[in-house]
């Protein structure tokens, strides 16, 4: 049995899980916190946000994210790829800083424009 | 060799540098922060005493009017803010009221003038925000205010800027005489590197540890008590207006007692309270020392709203078993200014004054500096005439860029700051000369931008700048770099 | 006063020194982060054509620049962005606009006037002018508190920020403010904080709240505490913080009802970083200095429904009028105040309309213990279309539903049912203009009850 708040709304249901019987889910207000419970038990995602170097006095961090969520046990193997970035400006919004995350269809992106 | 080494560089070392600089001599001002005034003297009620308070047979009572008139002369010539706002006593019974008398007739043998004991009734005409059971108070008008690190400041950069060596960072272990001069062996903070340094005469300003200097050279003489006093400092917008003058409650033998006092900056100070303590060095504030300075403040001013506290601090006064300024010659060529509590701050061009008599004494040739070079302007955007503004900014662009919001401080003067003759190393010692972070944010929004400033003009790595004393690093590393983490 | 004109600029001869009084615009916005940007587009959408924005930071965007962590404009945009994002979608749409911009530039005072608001402004590219305008937008958000003035008793060692500072230091400088953190607060930015300190590589050690219950949002406290297994102390406070030059460790103990410590519940946490998120205080210096009346409740201007202060055309909005919790409720409320801005100065002219708006009633909003505050604190029932939207807080938490009433004396003249409420989620309802007519007196009260 595990237990999680919902954050679906903020009501924050508190939830149950049991994997142990197909993920059935037990203290939702409603059927969206059914789907966040079976999700965050079986496979929970995270967008993560962080910050990569830049090659420019004036805006030495260019803030990044992730444009799809991708799986939370590999938040921190993702945080360690951006130690070896450096972005070189002019940066866009929406440009792609790291493809294809753990070969899958997440990419860190930049989320800002950086122009010197 | 020094002529003259002083050792400390609070606010009587700084006074006493002050002094020598106006003479030929080789002066070195020594001390173990890394920078000047960083105890008692910036950890003070930054009052200008009246001087009604010492008994008139005690150096306290005879230095104090001297010093406040000299005072308020010295922060007109080197453009240290200040106020003449004046200071009650107040008292809450006829037991409270012959005390009352008592320090005037005191205050008059002291020097004082124009004091006079009113009733409660008239003195809430001139401050309304006291408490209805005030019978009486004592008023002092020869009593103010001042910003008691730039006092400091301004006094060693006039030394310096006359051939006053300052050393910072550097702390004086042993003392010993060698036939016609001293030995002083120092530890070099923050390197941990050995230095000595010679000079022929010996001035002791080391404050908190002057017990310790003096027993280097001397029999023990004197025992420092540290006292620690603790206060809040109230946002002067938040609490809208509380006192006009400074007031005090009735003195008793732990001292002044909680004071409601203005500051220059129109906050108000609330404070101190006083507790022995064992560790010199321990300025952390308590909830039990607050509690019982909010409670006794507010016996004076009932409706004192200490929610709109932005910062507490605390000092340690040099209290001591001798219980007045040990203001000796304790060996040869070795001169005492030990043991000196309040009122020391105002004391202090007094006790130079006095230092300089003894080493006069002590047959060192005092030839006048023909080319001593006095006086100290700071240029303060606030302070610019509004009319003046407009062609003052377009002069000098640098002051057209605000960085302290709650306290309108300019990139000007900040950079100003950083070229004076005692520059500073940290973000603190740009808040005690350009006045940045002490408003309602405390530094929130400058900060950073202090912290560029600083990188900027000293070329040093933002890193390695610290918020205060030495090794008080803000910053551990830069971020994306693996060096630097925990896990 | 006596006015000269010289090279298009107006100059004001006030007593015998000449100031040159810039009179080019109809608005000044003071602050260009979310409530100042969509002030001034909105502004410029309903007819303005003459508008400057004035902000103090090198780049437009207000806080949103540091908030580098998503979750904004959900309601807005329907979509999740980050803060960079988000303020960008309205940067953007300056493009075009005429729209004047002064960044790195401070605004030290406004004297209100009734032929226009004169600003004192400055920067070093614009050196240190004076402005007149018609309207002014107060934008300027808020600060933090800081430790002063909750009295954290212990040294004052380096290692102690305010966690929008050290947000900064982090996501714009790029520098790492501690490697063993303690958080104490738990409302939004110490969790954002707590969870990007981990994600740095430091080691967060525990966030610590006063109150008997989390001041963020139930997301955050999932996605920044228990992803991280930070451990979440309720009703505990900091009692202590050691430490010479640099933090070493701090005391943490419960607190009983009346908010004191507990003697016996001491806990010690070897850490070197205390992140203060112990509150936002809106920025008013500006607002207080130029006589507009002020609300002790939310530390903000007092508005009409159109967001107008005590002064006829001064507007407020964003995080300077009070603490919001959502930036897209930031951006609704400033374009009404744009709106409202645009509308004023459209309508000086009609001397008719000018001499109504004197002395004009309106309704006050009275709030009883089970209610913080509201915004708008007035409404003047005339100039409402079809409603308006009052935002409020509730003191204590309700967890069970409850109904929000708005009584004119004994009547009830609307209620809104809530399945939940709590102070650290702002809450709005609409009041209709026919329920807003239907109330005899001046003053309707607002108090959160049971459900019958």
């Amino acid at each position: 049995m595990k237990e999680y708040i919902c954050i679906i709304c903020p009501r924050g249901c508190h939830l149950t899980v049991d994997e142990e019987n197909d993920y059935a889910v037990t203290g939702n207000g409603c059927l969206r916190g059914v789907a966040y419970g079976r999700e965050e038990a079986m496979h929970p995602t995270r967008v993560v946000t962080s910050s990569v170097r830049v090659r420019s006095e004036k805006y030495p961090r260019c803030p990044v994210k992730t444009d799809l969520a991708i799986a939370k046990s590999d938040v921190a193997k993702a945080m360690l790829l951006l130690d070896g970035v450096e972005l070189v400006p002019p940066v866009h919004r929406g440009d792609i800083v790291i493809a294809s995350l753990f070969c899958g269809e997440a990419n860190f992106v930049a989320t800002r424009d950086i122009d010197e | 060799m020094f002529d003259v080494a002083i050792i400390g560089a609070g606010v009587v070392g700084c006074a006493v540098a002050y002094e020598l600089s106006q003479y030929e001599l080789r002066v070195a001002l020594i001390e173990k922060e890394n920078d000047v005034a960083m105890g008692a003297s910036r950890a003070n009620t930054a009052i200008i005493h009246g001087g009604y308070d010492p008994e008139p047979h005690t150096m306290m009572g005879k230095l104090n009017v001297e010093g406040m008139h000299r005072c308020f002369e010295l922060c007109e010539e080197l453009d240290v803010e200040h106020k003449k706002t004046g200071s009650w006593v107040v008292a809450f019974d006829e037991e409270q009221r012959v005390t009352l008398q008592m320090l005037l007739v005191q205050g008059i043998a002291n020097g004082c003038e124009g004091l006079d004991i009113l009733e409660g009734d008239v003195v809430r005409l001139q401050e309304p925000n006291l408490s209805d059971e005030i019978v009486a108070a004592l008023w002092v008008p020869e009593s103010g205010v001042l910003n008691p690190w730039e006092f400091a400041l301004a006094m060693a950069e006039v030394a310096v800027r006359n051939g006053v060596i300052f050393m910072p960072n550097t702390d004086v272990r042993d003392l010993s005489w060698r036939e016609d001069h001293y030995e002083m062996g120092a530890r070099v903070v923050c390197s941990g590197d050995e230095t000595t340094i010679r000079a022929r005469h010996v001035i002791n300003a080391a404050g908190v540890e002057s017990d310790r200097i003096h027993n280097m050279v001397a029999p023990p003489a004197f025992e420092i008590v540290p006292t620690r006093g603790e206060y809040y400092i109230l946002d002067g917008t938040a609490a809208g207006h509380v006192v006009r003058s400074v007031v005090f409650p009735c003195p008793t033998r732990a001292g002044k007692g909680v004071t409601i006092s203005p500051t220059i900056h129109g906050d108000y100070l609330v404070g101190p309270n006083a507790e022995v303590i064992d560790d010199r060095t321990d300025t952390s504030v308590t909830r039990s020392a607050l509690l019982d300075i909010a409670d006794k403040a507010r016996r004076v001013v009932p409706d004192l709203d200490l929610r709109t506290s932005i910062r507490n601090f605390a000092g340690v006064r040099s209290n001591s078993t001798y219980g007045d300024f040990f203001i000796e010659k304790s060996a040869t060529n070795f001169i005492d200014l030990a043991a000196i509590k309040s009122p020391g701050l105002t004391c202090a061009p007094a006790i130079a004054r006095v230092a300089r008599k003894m080493l006069c004494e002590e047959g060192i040739p005092m030839e006048r500096r023909v080319l001593w070079r006095g006086g100290r302007r700071v240029i303060r955007f606030k302070e610019i005439p509004e009319e003046e503004r407009a062609a003052f900014v377009r002069a000098h662009p640098l002051y057209g860029r605000v960085i302290c919001r709650c306290e309108t401080i300019t990139e000007g003067e900040i950079v100003a700051a950083m070229k004076r003759e005692i520059p500073p190393v940290s973000i603190d010692g740009v808040k005690r000369r350009a006045g940045t972070g002490m408003g309602r944010c405390q530094g929130g929004f400058c900060g950073p931008r202090v912290l560029e400033i600083i990188a900027r003009e000293s070329g040093r790595d933002p890193l390695c700048i610290e918020e205060d004393g030495c090794g008080s690093f803000m910053l551990i590393g830069e971020t994306k770099d693996p060096t630097c983490r925990e896990i | 006063m006596s006015v000269v004109e010289t090279n298009g600029k107006q100059t004001v001869l006030d007593g015998m020194v000449a100031i040159e009084m810039l009179d080019k615009y109809e608005l000044i916005v003071i602050g260009g982060g979310p409530a100042g940007l969509s002030a001034a587009l909105s502004a410029r959408e309903h007819g303005l054509k003459r508008i400057l924005i004035v902000e103090r930071d090198v780049d437009l965007g207000g806080i949103r620049n540091q908030c580098i962590h998503n979750g904004f404009g959900l309601h807005y945009f329907g979509e999740e962005l980050t803060g960079p994002e988000y303020a960008a979608k309205f940067v953007d749409r300056l493009e075009g606009q005429s729209i004047d911009v002064l960044c790195d530039a401070m605004v030290l005072e406004i004297i209100p006037g009734e032929d226009g608001h004169v600003l004192r402004l400055m920067s070093m590219e614009a050196g240190y002018c004076t402005v007149r305008s018609r309207a002014i937008v107060l934008a300027m958000g808020c600060r933090e508190r800081t430790r002063g003035a909750i009295q954290i008793p212990g040294t004052r060692a380096a290692g102690i920020f305010t966690a929008g500072t050290a947000q900064r230091y982090v996501n714009i400088e790029g520098y790492m403010v501690g490697r063993r953190v303690i958080i104490l607060g738990s409302g939004d930015i110490g969790l954002i904080m707590a969870r990007r300190m981990v994600l740095e590589g430091a080691k967060v050690l525990a966030c610590v709240e006063i109150m008997p219950y989390p001041g963020g949002l139930a997301r955050n406290i999932v996605q920044c505490l228990q992803d991280f297994d930070v451990p979440l102390y309720l009703s505990h406070t900091i009692t202590k913080i050691e430490g010479k030059e640099r933090v070493e460790k701090v005391t943490v103990q419960e607190v009983n009802d009346r908010f004191e410590p507990i003697e016996g519940t001491e806990k010690v946490f070897d850490v070197d970083t205390v992140l203060l998120s112990v509150g936002l205080i809106p920025e008013n210096e500006l607002s207080h200095v130029a006589g507009v009346e002020m609300d002790a409740k939310t530390s903000g201007p007092i508005v009409f429904e159109n967001g107008e202060t005590s002064i006829p055309g001064i507007f407020a909005c964003g995080n300077v009028l009070h603490v919001h919790d959502l930036v897209d409720f930031v951006t609704t409320e400033s374009e009404g105040a744009g709106r409202a801005a645009a509308e004023y100065v459209l309508r000086q002219e009609d001397t008719t309309h000018v001499r109504m708006c004197e002395n004009e009633s309106y309704i006050s909003l009275v709030i009883d213990e089970s209610v913080a505050y509201t915004v708008p604190q007035r409404i003047r029932v005339l100039r409402i279309d079809d409603g308006v939207r009052v935002f409020f807080r509730v003191k204590a938490p309700h967890k069970t539903p409850k109904r929000i009433v708005f009584r004119d004396g004994e009547r009830i003249v609307a209620s809104f049912r809530r399945p939940y409420m709590t102070p650290g989620e702002m809450e709005h309802v609409t009041l209709q203009r026919a329920e807003l007519d239907n109330v005899s007196g001046n003053e309707l009260l607002i108090s959160v009850e049971e459900i019958r």
